[in-house]
């Protein structure tokens, strides 16, 4: 047996480095099948509880390499309604491929759980003609949905297999939530969104678009038409630096960036109408997976030089190895160790520079990691034409305010409860980033089956943790 | 959904559409805006509701043309919708019995004033208009103003009204009686400037920001605005601020960054067009 995983191919860097094409290209179906004879279907499969929503992922690599494809294709789709993302997208790293038996083995790599499971979606798409039945409706309950990020597109069409007549407020003119306007195409194309979001939509979900619960929509009205709510409204805020210089005309935040390239595809300007700088020299300030996503997006847009400007080193850098790789094999310069402390403008108040200051590491602070300080006359100055922040977001806020009685925890997420979802609001369940702060698809998605099935438990008068 | 049910060119490039979308209609406050999109490749805009009819499910929305979005919306006619509109966003003013309000509206920024105006009659205000153009052609809603308030016009070329700029009017007023808030809205640097003279008169003043927005529901930080020091949203924040707080120059030259790219959308859009007609 090999003990590394069945490499897939991807576009070379130097191509790929200036479109906006999906990177990495996927397996063949003998590549598919080779890599699932890695897998050891072992007995006590401990690759299964590093994944949040627990799929049977013994079961479908053995259909696959059995060659049942349709069969592999059904037991993931019974537990994951969005495997083609998540193959994509999840950190398999630190979730089921950390745990893969194969893995602890000496100098062997786990199964490339992620790839199988992105090749029987994408072998599903092109082959299955989805007989999808619309099952929604066929309970008089109705239920809620606000925001159609992974969280609440998870919630919609569990609840709608259930019988359930469910709606989907989006605030937004397309539905997806951060898988459509933050995560780029080249990482995520988005016609496997949408993709997605039709076969949701076949189960009897309705969307209701341009929609902003609070504003368009007042959440009195939503408590009182609906027999349940679940609310997965993300974490969207933008935070900023707020050195001196923010406000200078190209520096972005990240979201705006990515939301404007992505989401407006301010990339194809000027067929599409959306502007969009292209800087000659970026930095992007923070070394998540956000950041990497802005990064490389600059890179695509035609930028000459990206540099990627963290206070840590790569060692706490929270962003995916596997991006961190693809960056670097792009061209994108780290700069570690490096804190901004200015941003210097010109007088149109576009930014010109940022001054900086390098860091050295102390002893950990309260997150664990080791504290960065600045390094006391290491200041200097780096020319650049735009900046991109990229230093995190805080939970999204027009819902909020307009909530009264719902309970935020002390970063001002929504207090619910861990298992079930449950808020302060008697029938208002929450999940995903709205609870959790920034985190990934798959929890946020793990979120919203876990609501859903509490919805239905509370539904039926089975279960009610409101009642005093 | 988001049909223009009537369109109307109220002065020399500016449009007056009525948009049938019952969600609007029904929430909209003064001081609030929506978001529209006009097709698959179009981008976001912001404009204000400028007018309600809950009844009917329309809401009115007042468009001066200034570049490739609001020329090709001007061009809708009738009867064609709109693919998205979203809203009602931001805030609705704070209307409450002030006593004597000023209410200074500069261009299509009149519009805006038009629902906060009639907000405050509502709840017993006294109100001064001073409505400002460049010329008699460029002013709009005089009329409805009329019905609610003193009016007072001011032009450029004094072709309506008295000659000068609206500041000119606001001094005139501040010296001859007592106010005890003032409204300004128009382009940015007739806020600024206004927010000088009520400053110099010790009056209170609002001012509904028009920073460059995509969502508008707080998710991108395009919009932001410096006020009394601190980062605000002016989509989840504003649109209204108060006009002592505002880092003005900052907003004048956010408005500007994308100068470039719009003056190359709007030439490629009237080429097509001239090619098309
Ligand atoms: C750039 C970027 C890259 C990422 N990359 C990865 C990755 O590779 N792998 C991974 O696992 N995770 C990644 N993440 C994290 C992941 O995308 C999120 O954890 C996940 O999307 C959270 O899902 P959610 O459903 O909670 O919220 P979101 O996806 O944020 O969706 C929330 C939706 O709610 C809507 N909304 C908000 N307020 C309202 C309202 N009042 N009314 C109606 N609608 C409203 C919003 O418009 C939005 O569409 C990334 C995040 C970003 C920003
Ligand atoms: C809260 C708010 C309410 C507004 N209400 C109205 C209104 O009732 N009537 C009206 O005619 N105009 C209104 N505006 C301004 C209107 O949004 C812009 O005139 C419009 O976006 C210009 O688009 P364009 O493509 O035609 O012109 P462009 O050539 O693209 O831009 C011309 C100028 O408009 C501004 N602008 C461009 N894009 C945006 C954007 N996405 N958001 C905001 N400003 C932008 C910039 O300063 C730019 O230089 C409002 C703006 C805001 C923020
Ligand atoms: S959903 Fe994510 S964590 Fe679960 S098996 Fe698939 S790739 Fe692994
Ligand atoms: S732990 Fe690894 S080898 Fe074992 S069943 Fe899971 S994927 Fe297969
Ligand atoms: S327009 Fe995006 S935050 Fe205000
Ligand atoms: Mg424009």
């Amino acid at each position: 047996m090999k003990n590394r995983k069945t490499p897939m191919k991807e576009q070379s860097p130097e191509s790929r480095r200036r479109n906006f094409e999906e990177v990495a290209l996927g397996y063949t179906l003998e590549e598919a099948v080779a890599e699932a004879q890695r897998c050891l279907q072992c007995p006590t499969h401990p690759c299964v509880s590093g994944c949040p929503v627990g799929i049977d992922i013994p079961g479908f690599i053995r259909k696959l390499r059995e060659g049942k494809l349709e069969e592999s294709y059904r037991i993931l789709k019974s537990y994951n309604n969005l495997p083609a993302v998540c193959g994509r997208v999840c950190p398999q790293e630190v979730q089921c491929e950390s745990r893969c038996v194969v893995g602890k083995m000496k100098d062997s790599e786990p199964v490339a759980i992620g790839r199988l499971e992105r090749f029987v979606a994408d072998w599903a798409a092109e082959n299955l003609e989805e007989e999808v039945k619309p099952l929604a409706g066929s309970k008089k309950e109705k239920v809620a949905v606000v925001g159609s990020g992974p969280a609440g597109l998870t919630a919609a069409a569990d609840l709608a297999k259930m019988g359930y007549h469910v709606d989907v407020f989006e605030a937004f003119h397309k539905p997806g939530g951060v898988l459509v306007y933050g995560i780029p195409e080249f990482r995520l194309p988005k016609g496997i969104v949408e993709r997605e979001v039709n076969y949701i939509r076949k189960l009897g979900v309705n969307f209701y678009l341009n929609t902003v619960v609070g504003k368009t929509v007042k959440v009195k009205e939503l408590l009182s038409e609906y027999d349940a709510v679940f609310i997965g409204t993300g974490a969207g805020t933008p935070k900023f630096m707020g050195i001196p210089g923010t406000n200078l005309n190209g520096v972005y935040s990240a979201n705006e960036f990515l939301t404007r390239v992505n989401l407006m595809k301010a990339y194809l300007f000027p067929e599409y109408d959306t502007p969009i700088r292209v800087g000659k020299k970026v930095a992007v300030i923070g070394a998540g997976n956000t950041a990497m996503d802005a990064a490389r997006s600059a890179l695509r847009l035609g930028a000459e030089k990206v540099y990627i400007v963290y206070r840590r080193t790569e060692r706490e850098m929270p962003a995916r190895r596997e991006e961190y790789h693809h960056a670097l094999e792009e061209g994108i310069e780290f700069l570690w160790l490096t804190l901004p402390i200015r941003y210097i403008g010109d007088a149109n108040g576009n930014v010109e520079a940022v001054e900086c200051v390098r860091m050295e590491l102390k002893e950990a602070d309260g997150s664990g990691r080791p504290r960065p300080v600045p390094i006391e006359g290491s200041n200097f100055i780096l020319e650049v034409d735009m900046v991109i922040e990229a230093i995190g977001q805080g939970p999204n806020r027009v819902l909020l305010s307009e909530f009264p009685g719902l309970k935020l925890n002390e970063h001002g997420y929504i207090k619910a409860d861990e298992d079930t979802g449950a808020t302060s609001v008697k029938g208002v369940f929450a999940g995903g980033d709205i609870v959790t702060g920034a985190a990934t698809v798959i929890k946020a998605m793990g979120a919203g089956k876990k609501a859903a099935q509490f919805i239905h438990s509370y539904l039926t008068g089975e279960w009610n943790p409101w009642q005093k | 959904m988001n049909e223009i049910v009537k369109k109307t060119k109220i002065a020399e490039d500016v449009f007056d559409f009525w948009v049938h979308s019952p969600s609007v209609s029904k929430e909209a406050g003064p001081g609030q805006f929506v978001v529209i999109r006009l097709h698959e490749k179009g981008e976001r805009i912001p404009l204000t509701v400028a007018d309600t009819r809950p009844e009917k499910g329309l809401f009115r929305m007042v468009v001066k043309v200034v570049g490739k979005t609001t020329h090709e919306l001007s061009l809708k006619k009738e009867g064609d919708t709109i693919l998205d509109v979203v809203g009602p966003l931001g805030n609705p003013s704070e209307i409450k019995n002030y006593g004597n309000v000023l209410l200074v509206g500069g261009g299509v920024g009149i519009a805006t004033l038009y629902p906060i105006a009639k907000a405050l009659k509502n709840v017993g205000n006294n109100i001064t208009t001073v409505l400002g153009a460049r010329t008699k052609d460029y002013l709009i809603m005089v009329d409805e103003f009329k019905k609610i308030s003193d009016v007072l016009l001011v032009t450029d070329d004094g072709s309506a009204g008295m000659k000068g700029v609206v500041t000119d009017a606001m001094d005139k007023l501040f010296r001859e009686r007592k106010f005890d808030i003032c409204w300004a809205v128009g382009p940015t640097i007739m806020m600024k400037f206004c927010t000088l003279k009520a400053r110099e008169f010790g009056v209170p003043i609002w001012v509904s920001l028009n920073p460059i927005m995509v969502d508008g529901t707080g998710m991108c930080g395009a919009c932001r605005v410096t006020v009394s020091g601190q980062i605000k949203f002016a989509c989840v924040d504003g649109p209204e601020f108060r006009g002592e707080e505002v880092d003005w120059d900052e907003l004048l030259k956010r408005l500007a960054q994308y100068r470039e790219q719009e003056k190359i959308s709007y030439e490629r859009f009237l080429r097509a067009a001239g090619e098309s007609e």
